[in-house]
């Protein structure tokens, strides 16, 4: 009854997207994620997350427009300067490179590594663990078993490993933390078509005839990508982080590129007096990955299944 | 009559994007030594007005009523300790499935030892001999063996006798019943219904009987509340029930199939949105 | 000739020292046109029935025969055609990511129909929703609009024979009667032999002409609706179902 009222002072788009009764398929799905989005936007931090990635991305499409300098230009004569230095807000590095235009052209790295995985190692996961989950019996076995056998290495050492053995560079990094990333994803995939497989809506299209190959894609998938999701964006930090240690380490992106953990790497060998050669890349790294965990955050209520919509 | 709880234009409402949402719109009624039924569809409020009488009300869901009172002490102004004093000492409630309100990790006989105990302090040999007094109560015939099992090894028929014992255990004066039977055969409907039944007699309890069952609440209780859409439609004797007056109980009634009546259709319920909007009736007496 | 035959049917879940036998060489008929009930208390293997003929519990032995034709242990998809199935809750058997539109006309499409969207129109209109209800989703309905969805669903193929587990016991009475209404008119506009499974005698009276009495997998009894509305049953656990869903009576409290 209150609905009803509320819903006739409603003008436009608004009511068309609030409406409990939609005419077409475009308009039924627009509407769901509109409902998802004022979910969202009801969570401020989640909002201030998403603002914070917006921003990095935006900074990351407009580098050249956005940098002061030329992030690989040096100048031996302007070393090392301060924060808050004539034309270096963020002082330079030990090659006198600015390094607020190194952390803007670093901001494309960090998003092409966060965008690589972010694609690649859940849908390995999902491939996995949905194909293991609802066939089950042996093939469950084999690909449950290798996944443990990923799972059991440290995450770091596993990429350190394949690092090694691909050659440094900041594609076999990604491809690196991608593969130790996915076992997560399988495991959690698999835990949700388990409980999904027995379910009657499953055993209903069973009984259209559907085969396995159209309920795993059509049925399953969709209501496990929205657990990946929230879990990827909650993994980003991580991925962030690993990408920034392989840097560190001289395995990820190699120098002169702006990537950031390189440049906390460049800046270690003067952390006591020139502390925020290392400090201000860090600052990025850790910016981004908190924007990360709180879109994440945010995700989580608009789309569990269990507690959404209903 | 012996008024145990007196409920005056009770509320309970909860916020939503479009709105507030009034689950429960100002009803009243109070209760004696007695077996009251509430009955109605799902979402009529009838679950509500028993979880708002016992505060169990999560927020952001508000309670609110002119009178709340449990032997003329005010329940609302309570605070959470004494609420918590309250539930199980003076008022206590079994719910649908008793799978969800029974710990699964804890034995059922620390389960009922220790809700004693709680309310009245007493020895642990003192609450063991009470749990098993309780269990024969709700005709378990060997409960030294139940007191040792945990949850799940019971059926649901058990769990929800142990359910109604360990609620029991502390003599409350009233206690509520959320559908306790619904999810019960109906063979074992009838034996737990008549464990709830004696009981309620013995110590002169009040009960509140919360179902959608027309047939069981016209056949187990004493008097009738009618509920819908939040608000008391219709108030009567249970055996006056089948000669009820409000369209909206006529039609319950005659919705149900009948095995003795055979109907080639079976008649819809035409809702009127007068019965929405007219005010609720009391169910003070 | 019956539509529906099963032969000492026995179903069982696991194996060796884990095995339970749910039904155990159940034998009845369903002649075509009719409707046929299911009653028993939970355990008693009257919707584990339902889900062997289906299919979607593989270990069975006995015969199950659909219009004379015996059934192996894959079912082809022309059994579909003929056999569909309406779960008991409305609430567990919608993909609550798919819209009604998408429901039907996956199974529309499975079924190799081409005219999918006047037939999705149809279907709407042949279980009372209607076309404002084309693009919601599940939890945009209301639990008897869920379980029209869900018949439309199963009506999709044209088949002739519908299985029903407890198509209403989730639901309220009123909402109740107009399923079973509606339940009735489509039997008798489209000629179908139902199959129904319930707890509720009263339900089962009120729609099938005949119905078996389950206990513990096993069938103890078959008996005409007019023994059940006459409360002359054959067999004492029958007799104790009937007493015992005419509602409570003061008197069993005493004898407990």
């Amino acid at each position: 009854m209150t609905d009803l009222a509320s819903q006739t002072q409603k003008t436009g788009l608004r009511a068309w997207l609030m409406t409990d009764t939609p005419t077409s398929r475009r308009q039924a799905r627009l509407a769901a994620i509109y409902h998802g989005w004022l979910t969202f936007r009801g969570n401020p931090l989640a909002m201030v997350g998403l603002g914070i990635l917006l921003f990095l991305v935006f900074v990351a499409a407009f580098a050249p427009v956005l940098a002061p300098h030329d992030p690989l230009a040096q100048d031996l004569a302007g070393r090392l300067q301060p924060l808050g230095s004539p034309g270096h807000i963020l002082g330079t590095d030990s090659l006198g490179r600015d390094i607020l235009s190194r952390l803007i052209y670093g901001s494309r790295i960090t998003l092409y590594i966060v965008t690589l995985v972010a694609l690649i190692a859940p849908i390995a996961g999902l491939l996995v663990g949905t194909v293991a989950g609802y066939i089950g019996g042996f093939i469950d076995t084999v690909l449950m078993r290798i996944t443990d056998i990923f799972l059991a290495f440290p995450r770091l050492v596993l990429a350190l490993a394949f690092v090694a053995a691909l050659g440094a560079g900041i594609d076999n990094a990604i491809l690196a933390i991608s593969l130790t990333a996915w076992p997560p994803y399988a495991r959690i995939a698999r835990a949700e078509t388990l409980t999904i497989r027995g379910s009657d809506y499953i055993s209903a299209v069973r009984l259209q005839g559907a085969g396995p190959f159209r309920i795993i894609t059509r049925h399953i998938w969709p209501l496990c990508i929205s657990s990946l999701i929230v879990r990827v964006t909650l993994d980003m930090a991580g991925v962030i982080l690993a990408a920034a240690g392989l840097g560190f380490l001289g395995l990820g992106a190699q120098p002169p590129s702006p990537e950031w953990g390189a440049m906390i790497s460049e800046g270690r060998k003067f952390i006591l007096d020139f502390w925020w050669v290392a400090a201000m890349p860090g600052l990025a790294i850790f910016t981004v990955s908190l924007a990360f965990n709180l879109l994440g955050d945010g995700l989580r209520d608009v789309l569990d299944p269990k507690s959404g919509s209903s | 009559m012996e008024k145990l709880l007196d409920i005056e234009n009770l509320r309970v409402t909860f916020p939503t994007r479009q709105g507030e949402f009034e689950a429960v719109r100002g009803i009243s009624f109070n209760l004696g030594r007695e077996r009251l039924g509430i009955v109605g569809e799902s979402g009529s409020g009838k679950s509500m007005t028993g979880r708002a009488i016992l505060r169990l009300i999560r927020p952001p869901g508000r309670v609110e009523a002119d009178r709340l009172e449990m032997e003329g002490r005010d329940l609302l102004g309570m605070s959470e300790r004494e609420m918590q004093r309250v539930r199980g000492e003076q008022i206590s409630m079994v719910m649908q499935d008793p799978k969800f309100s029974l710990n699964p990790v804890m034995r059922v006989g620390e389960q009922i030892i220790e809700i004693y105990r709680f309310h009245t302090g007493a020895s642990k040999r003192d609450a063991y001999a009470k749990a098993i007094e309780m269990l024969q109560a709700v005709s378990i015939n060997d409960p030294e063996r139940v007191m040792r099992a945990y949850p799940h090894e019971m059926s649901g028929g058990m769990g929800q006798r142990i359910m109604i014992a360990m609620m029991l255990v502390t003599e409350p004066k009233v206690l509520i019943a959320d559908e306790p039977t619904s999810a019960l055969d109906v063979s074992v409907q009838t034996q737990v219904l008549s464990i709830i039944d004696r009981l309620v007699r013995q110590r002169g309890m009040g009960l509140i009987f919360i179902s959608h069952d027309l047939n069981l609440v016209a056949s187990f209780c004493d008097r009738v509340l009618i509920m819908y859409a939040g608000r008391i439609v219709e108030t009567c004797a249970a055996d006056q029930l089948h000669q009820a007056r409000h369209p909206y109980t006529r039609g319950l009634l005659n919705s149900l199939p009948r095995l003795d009546a055979p109907q080639p259709r079976l008649e819809a319920l035409k809702r009127d949105p007068a019965w929405t909007l007219a005010p609720s009736v009391s169910g003070r007496i | 000739m019956s539509s529906l035959e099963i032969q000492d049917l026995s179903v069982w879940f696991g194996h060796d020292e884990n095995r339970v036998d749910a039904v155990k060489g159940a034998s009845f008929a369903v002649p075509s046109g009719a409707s046929f009930g299911l009653v028993g208390e939970s355990g008693s293997g009257k919707s584990t029935i339902l889900r062997a003929i289906v299919g979607l519990i593989p270990t069975w032995s006995g015969q199950i025969r659909v219009d004379g034709a015996p059934l192996g242990k894959k079912r082809p998809r022309s059994f579909f055609k003929d056999v569909q199935m309406v779960f008991q809750d409305p609430y567990a058997s919608l993909h609550p990511r798919h819209t009604v539109d998408q429901v039907l006309g996956e199974t529309l499409k499975l079924h190799g129909f081409k005219d999918v969207d006047t037939r999705i129109a149809k279907l709407l209109e042949d279980v009372g929703l209607g076309q404002p209800f084309r693009f919601r989703y599940p939890h945009q309905l209301s639990g008897g609009q869920r379980q029209r969805v869900a018949i439309a669903r199963a009506l999709a193929p044209e088949p002739s024979v519908l299985l029903l587990d407890e198509p209403t016991s989730a639901l309220d009475v009123s909402v109740q009667a107009e399923v079973l209404n509606l339940l009735s008119d489509l039997r008798e506009s489209r000629a179908l032999t139902y199959l129904m499974v319930s707890h509720n005698l009263a339900v089962v009276a009120h729609m099938c002409d005949e119905t078996a009495v389950m206990k513990d997998g096993e069938i103890v009894e078959v008996m005409g609706v007019e023994d059940m509305r006459a409360m002359t049953p054959a067999h004492p656990y029958t007799r104790h179902l009937l007493d015992s869903s005419l509602g409570y009576k003061p008197s069993d409290a005493q004898s407990a």
